[in-house]
């Protein structure tokens, strides 16, 4: 417990480090997914090509994808930024794929009520498709936020700092308790971003939220069940 | 460009071939972690993952507990085994497999829960046992969204096992982790594009399989978008 | 025969599907249950092969209970047709036919033999044999289904809305096709739908359902239009609104039936052969 209490600040840094490389990446996956699964749907050809080349993409393992990027892009080994842009790339490509799915899943009918009210294509993708997409595009944000706040603790290994540095740190010194630390504070980030998503979308999105049912039992909802 | 051609000759150079730092027999190093994981993973993931399916009981348990190991950091839970068991193989088998399960595990039950409910009701109905019921219906239906967690779960091994050595378990990660302390970057990068081109075979391996298990007769597109909710309670019934 | 005793449903949640039905189904005739959605129609029907389990009561088939049967057994020895045929999307038309005759143990060869056959009676060309259910159309698919059901030769034919899925012409031509294997094949049939009109054209036996599986009236359909049982018989089969009392009115060329409402349904023409 000595260990706890005597690195707080330690703790305390690997958590906004881990934050600052995390929360970007995440964000950047959710708005740069929206053009590209528009566009996925938008041609015949298009749908296809641009999920083989996230599926590609996300074929990329994390370690070495940090190590190629830097020369790519010009950065420095232990740039922490090579984790923000990676993080990036594996999120679109989980990312594009929910976006696609969930434009597609927007029913014909409503599109075309909804272009027969007088919605411009534009503000009919924005105030129409993209609202009702939104169920699908939640659910895909949130597999993205929980495997990118997991992977960047991949940097560390590299020493970029992040809540991963415990590990490495905690495996120099042989100190189960740091490592322990960081595996609970990766979980528990994981979940309250997960949660802060969730109520976002709550906020967002009103007609998701369920009706709370009628109370008096309805037969005709059984036999329904049953036939 | 220069340093990313280097690596690429560092590659191909005869002389890093052969003996036990040899890319061949790292490359094989990586493969049996990678192989013996998956396959641990698959044998504890998918009676579980059918059983789940078949019953409906304990569906939000597993979901619960697949997304509870996808947080988990697979470095950090690597580390904490490798400093109880000491370094080696061990280690990383154990992050690995349970890398692995969550993927599998939910490729078996929604396989099973992406089955028309009415065809199971009439294999039912029509005088199939469970167990007939199970193999002949849903595991031939459900192969695809199987094939689908197996090919993530393969893909997240082949890649993470790229760690096992920063724990002293060998494979590709040997490459990278000792560029790393000598500042060879090429030596870094040659290990990275054999892991990277590992991870890809991978992918397309499991992408051909994946076509070949959809059963004559289901259009393969229709079951691999289907996410249905679980309408078990009527098997209950039944 | 089936009889039902005193048969009783509660589902886990408290709902009660069928109270206190009792009702004998005559063998080598057609029962029809119908009803509305919560009558509990189709509880009924599964009951009979032990798809839904009862709660109080009992259903003997033959003078034998069925609670004493394992109910895999029964099922293989009772035909069952549901609405979108249920058939099995993995195996060929062919083999969907088969599927009993294979689980109970009949070599592969002759099952696929005797499903031949069996598309032959169901109309339906051999053909299509080695095709799969989604290359199908709804109205071959419905008739693959009947084959299935009759491919174990079962006493006993289930047949659960198994039309409410197809267009209205092809659900007139299966339900022809049901009349003449009928005929020749005399199977006890109970059949399940909401529509009255099915009921009446399809049943020997026609038992009107209210909520919660409460028998409104059971007989021929001569019987119930002759005679509703009450109110809510009167309205199920349309005679309150004057569907079912049809008057002869005079036209310039000859003479029609009009109903009620005062709209044509048909014709008057002389009685072929002079009996009814």
């Amino acid at each position: 417990m000595n260990w706890l209490f005597n690195n707080l600040d330690v703790i305390g840094s690997a958590i906004v480090a881990h934050l600052a490389t995390a929360l970007p990446a995440i964000v950047l996956s959710f708005v740069l997914s929206i053009p590209i699964g528009w566009l996925a749907n938008r041609f015949r050809w298009s749908r296809g090509f641009l999920l083989t080349v996230c599926a590609l993409l996300y074929a990329i393992p994390s370690l070495p994808l940090f190590i190629v990027l830097p020369l790519v892009i010009g950065t420095g080994l232990r740039d922490s930024i090579n984790v923000v842009i990676s993080m990036t790339i594996y999120g679109i490509a989980l990312m594009a794929r929910s976006t696609a799915d969930g434009l597609a899943s927007v029913d014909a009918d409503v599109r075309q009520s909804a272009t027969a009210m007088g919605f411009s294509p534009w503000s009919r993708f924005w105030r129409v498709e993209l609202p009702l997409a939104g169920p699908v595009l939640l659910a895909g944000l949130r597999v993205v936020s929980v495997s990118t706040i997991s992977l960047t603790t991949v940097g560390a290994v590299l020493g970029i700092e992040s809540l991963g540095s415990l590990f490495t740190d905690g495996f120099q010194r042989n100190i189960p308790l740091e490592i322990l630390t960081g595996i609970v504070l990766t979980i528990a980030m994981a979940l309250v971003i997960d949660l802060l998503i969730v109520l976002l979308g709550r906020a967002l999105m009103p007609w998701t939220r369920p009706v709370p049912a009628p109370s008096r039992a309805v037969p005709a909802a059984k036999d329904a069940v049953v036939a | 460009m220069n340093i990313f051609i280097a690596g690429i000759r560092w590659v191909l150079d005869p002389a890093h071939y052969g003996g036990i730092n040899g890319i061949d027999t790292r490359t094989v190093q990586h493969l049996v972690i990678t192989l013996v994981s998956l396959a641990t993973a698959a044998a504890i993931a998918i009676p579980l993952g059918y059983l789940v399916g078949h019953t409906g009981r304990g569906r939000a348990l597993a979901v619960a507990v697949s997304g509870g190991v996808r947080a988990l950091p697979t470095l950090g839970f690597l580390i904490l085994i490798a400093l109880g068991v000491g370094v080696g193989f061990e280690a990383p088998y154990v992050a690995l497999v349970v890398l692995g399960i969550p993927s599998i595990l939910a490729g078996a039950y929604s396989g099973f829960e992406a089955i028309d409910r009415r065809t199971i009701d009439a294999a039912r109905a029509v005088g199939m046992t469970e167990w007939q019921i199970v193999g002949k219906v849903e595991i031939p239906l459900g192969l695809p969204l199987l094939m689908g967690g197996l090919r993530l779960a393969a893909l997240q091994i082949v890649a993470t096992a790229t760690l096992a050595d920063y724990v002293g378990a060998g494979g590709l990660g040997h490459f990278i982790f000792l560029g790393l302390q000598t500042s060879d970057y090429p030596q870094m990068l040659a290990g990275s594009l054999v892991v990277i081109v590992l991870a890809i075979i991978s992918e397309i391996l499991f992408s051909i399989l994946q076509k070949l298990v959809v059963p004559a007769g289901v259009a393969g597109g229709r079951l691999n978008d289907v996410r249905v909710k679980s309408s078990r309670s009527r098997a209950a019934l039944g | 025969m089936i009889e039902f005793r005193d048969v009783t449903k509660r589902f886990p949640d408290g709902t009660v599907a069928v109270d206190g039905f009792s009702l004998v189904m005559p063998s080598r005739k057609t029962t029809v249950l119908v009803g509305s959605s919560g009558s509990g129609k189709t509880t009924l029907l599964r009951m009979i092969n032990r798809m839904v389990d009862l709660t109080s009561g009992a259903i003997e088939i033959d003078g034998e209970d069925t609670s004493r049967l394992a109910p895999v057994a029964l099922r293989r020895r009772i035909g069952y047709v549901m609405q979108n045929s249920g058939l099995l999307p993995h195996f060929k038309v062919i083999d969907n036919v088969a599927t009993v005759p294979v689980l109970n143990g009949v070599p592969r060869k002759q099952a696929r033999e005797q499903a031949l056959e069996l598309l032959d009676t169901v109309g339906l060309e051999r053909s299509i044999a080695d095709r799969y259910p989604s290359q199908l159309s709804g109205g071959q698919q419905q008739r693959v289904g009947v084959a299935r059901g009759l491919a174990a030769d079962p006493n006993i034919l289930l047949m659960d809305e198994p039309f409410g899925a197809v267009d209205p012409i092809v659900r007139s031509e299966l339900q022809t096709e049901l009349i003449r294997l009928q005929r020749e094949l005399d199977k006890t049939v109970v059949f399940v739908t909401h529509d009255i009109d099915e009921a009446f054209l399809l049943g020997d036996q026609v038992v009107i359902l209210q909520q919660g599986g409460r028998i409104a009236q059971v007989g021929s359909p001569t019987e119930i239009i002759e005679a509703p049982a009450n109110d809510f018989v009167a309205h199920f089969i349309g005679a309150e609104k004057g569907k079912r009392a049809l008057s002869v009115r005079a036209t310039a060329t000859g003479e029609i039936l009009v109903d009620g409402d005062g709209r044509a349904v048909g014709v008057l023409v002389p009685q072929p052969g002079g009996s009814s």
